[in-house]
């Protein structure tokens, strides 16, 4: 058969049910090979788009996405969304056309050495000489992806190889003699974090985005039950415990409350599990959490010790690790600790000002009326203001580039979401400079039917870099002001064949939410708020996580 | 700091480039990197000498571990038998041919190439040894020097 339906075949035993792409010359057997299979495949309008609605599928549905991408420029296009991937471990497969083997080299028309170009931001990646090693490729791609600590595999396909004649022989088992990760956890470790943890008055959780990955959310929640112990979440791991829970302290770091941050901070132990320590997060490192003891639970051994010195280590899958941790504590009420979190929630809650038109209303109303919506966000203020505001009451609820920080990353991963999940509501918290940097995707939304609702806070500014701006830079606004108030959302959405709306003022905000959920199809509301409106509070960078600017 | 660090990998296209790349990417400073087969021709080893305090050198063994294609990172910085081999073509004019062929011998070097006006000498040994050598050879004229960089391996039955 030839290698391009056996490509497609492949992807049907993985279970692959949708594939984001763009077809082009190097890839065109594989397009051919998927026209006649029962994969959808979504055509985005950039591969940035198909990669980033991978990953959001990925996050989504907890499953691997999948992305096609040809040969040069298409390859070369989907790096920012292979590298937001990398960082925030996100499995996805990347499969890219090349040109044929003979012609590798030779600077051959939309030649590109994306291997070569890939190999810092995938897990691993591929570039398949040989038809006869194809099929084993895929295989070892998917499980590389989706084990131990995931993330973004690329296979690049010379033409070729894929027009080649190969046996359908797909491999059951992957042979990597070198690649087994470790997920029990060592049993003296765990046993050790135990006796930290039962000693300890001021324990205090640190969850991250690994907790999310490793499906440990319920595993998380008991054992900071039992504990018990207050759980401050990072940017990542959002969701890890419901923010609903009395537990919960919502998340820590830059723009984190003060009272996770306060938490974080002063605790005696800290119970770091699948975060690895961002500088987001923990702020000055010399004087990061400077009494606790630390207790890092990764898959990942290079993450321990990488950024913060650890007194127990255990390398395993956050889920095993927790639950069998959870057996060796008792419960052992703390009075004092628990009183003074609670004080410092009430005294320092999140907070803004009400005057004018705010984005943290509508970030607020949003998830009042839309409470089990899947939240994208974009990336900048828009998405610290989701963070801060938008209580996020499930895992995977709440998607987000965190490492990489990826403007135009969220629009894309709504579809992506969308996808995995078409009866849900679905909504992209967005900034007006991130949503133009993937805007394009609207018309794949609008033609597959992609019911996606994009909320642009729109205050005509790069914000976030406008804040640091006003607070580093002496309020010179070098090149930050892009002055969409005079850009017509409403009439893009329109033109591009969706749902359009302007929202000038707060009393409207309700009503065009309430709306926007009930349409069937994609939408763009425009909250033309408040451009002056700041982060707070705010972990200035090189400060500790207590020595924070909030506004009176 | 400098740390040795033996490294078992698949040995397939592009293994090498993957290891250098973790390597800049992470800033970590590469003191000399050689690569070669082994007993088996499916695994290559490579021996890295890497500057750094402890630190670095355990984030430098777990990146490396990390790497699909790695079978299994040793540090291997004591108790090692070390040797780097370098070539030198010096200038050999006949007046001197005498004192180079003596130091040569005490070196326990080879002269494994002599023409008109010039030897080309080989020598094995630990760095500290070829430097020496070198430095010695610096008086007649250098033409031309290669040095390979460190191979090492544990001593004994230890691995």
């Amino acid at each position: 058969m030839r290698a391009a339906d056996a490509l497609v075949k492949a992807l049907e035993m993985e279970g692959v049910e949708v594939v984001f792409g763009i077809p082009g010359g190097a890839i065109l057997e594989v397009y051919d090979a998927i026209y006649d299979s029962g994969i959808q495949h979504i055509t985005t309008r950039h591969e940035q788009g198909a990669t980033h609605a991978a990953d959001g599928y990925a996050r989504a549905s907890g499953k691997v996405g999948v992305a096609f991408a040809t040969s040069g420029p298409g390859a070369t296009n989907t790096v920012t969304g292979i590298a937001t991937a990398y960082m925030d471990s996100s499995p996805i497969v990347v499969f890219t056309g090349q040109v044929p083997t003979s012609m590798i080299g030779n600077d051959a028309f939309q030649e590109a050495d994306i291997t070569g170009i890939t190999m810092p931001v995938t897990k691993h990646n591929y570039l398949v000489t040989e038809a006869g090693d194809m099929l084993k490729t895929i295989k070892e791609a998917f499980h590389i992806a989706a084990t131990g600590r995931p993330g973004p595999v690329l296979v690049d396909l010379p033409k070729d190889v894929t027009l080649a004649d190969v046996e359908f022989n797909y491999p059951k088992k992957v042979s990597l003699p070198g690649y087994k990760p470790k997920l029990d956890g060592h049993p003296r470790q765990i046993k050790r974090a135990a006796e930290l943890i039962m000693e300890s008055e001021r324990p205090v959780i640190l969850a991250g985005g690994g907790v999310i990955i490793s499906n440990a959310s319920k595993e998380l929640t008991e054992l900071a039950e039992t504990i018990p112990a207050f759980v401050a979440t990072t940017l990542m791991g959002k969701g890890a415990i419901p923010e609903t829970h009395p537990l919960s302290l919502g998340f820590v770091g830059m723009h984190g409350s003060k009272y996770a941050n306060y938490a974080v901070q002063e605790s005696d132990v800290l119970i770091a599990v699948g975060c690895r320590f961002s500088d987001r997060t923990t702020g000055n490192l010399e004087r990061f959490a400077p009494d606790a003891k630390i207790i890092h639970i990764d898959v990942d051994p290079a993450e321990i010790g990488k950024n913060v010195g650890v007194d127990v280590p255990i390398v395993g899958d956050a889920r095993k690790v927790l639950a069998r941790l959870k057996k060796h504590i008792q419960y052992k009420q703390r009075k004092l600790w628990e009183d003074r979190i609670n004080k410092w929630r009430r005294e320092h809650p999140l907070k803004y000002s009400r005057d004018g038109f705010k984005p943290q209303y509508v970030v607020e109303r949003a998830c009042e009326i839309m409470p089990d919506a899947i939240v994208t966000t974009e990336v900048g203020q828009n998405q610290m203001w989701a963070a801060q505001f938008f209580k996020v009451r499930y895992p995977r609820q709440f998607i987000t580039s965190g490492g990489l920080g990826t403007m135009g990353f969220g629009f894309p991963a709504a579809m992506g979401a969308q996808v995995a999940f078409p009866d849900r509501t679905v909504i992209d918290i967005a900034g007006d400079g991130s949503f133009f940097m993937n805007i394009q995707e609207l018309a794949t939304c609008v033609k597959y039917e992609i019911p996606v609702k994009v909320l642009v806070l729109n205050n005509g500014y790069l914000g976030m870099v406008r804040q640091w701006q006003e607070l580093f830079y002496k309020e010179r606004y070098s090149a930050t002001c892009i002055g969409c108030e005079k850009t017509g959302f409403e009439a893009i959405a329109r033109g591009f064949g969706a749902v359009g709306m302007t929202i000038e003022s707060p009393g409207e905000v309700d009503d065009a939410l309430k709306e926007a959920r009930e349409i069937d199809a994609p939408v763009v509301i425009d909250f033309r708020v408040d451009y002056q409106a700041n982060v707070f509070p705010m972990v200035p960078p090189g400060a500790a996580l207590n020595e924070i600017i909030d506004i009176e | 700091m400098k740390h040795t660090i033996a490294v078992l990998v698949e040995n397939k296209p592009g293994v090498l480039a993957r290891a250098a790349s973790l390597f800049r990417r992470r800033g970590f400073n590469i003191e000399s990197l050689t690569v070669g087969t082994t007993e088996r021709e499916d695994i290559s080893r490579m021996t890295i000498v890497v500057e750094g305090d402890n630190r670095v050198v355990e984030q430098v063994i777990k990146q490396l571990n990390k790497l699909i294609e790695t079978i299994k990172v040793s540090e291997i910085s004591e108790g090692s038998v070390e040797r780097e081999l370098c070539l030198i073509r010096v200038h050999a004019p006949p007046e001197k041919r005498g004192e180079i062929v003596e130091l040569t011998n005490i070196f326990r070097a080879r002269i494994v190439d002599v023409s008109r006006d010039s030897f080309i000498i080989e020598v094995t040994g630990d760095g500290d040894k070829i430097t020496a050598f070198i430095d010695l050879m610096r008086q007649y004229g250098i033409k031309e020097l290669a040095r390979t960089g460190k191979v090492a391996m544990v001593r004994g039955n230890k691995r």
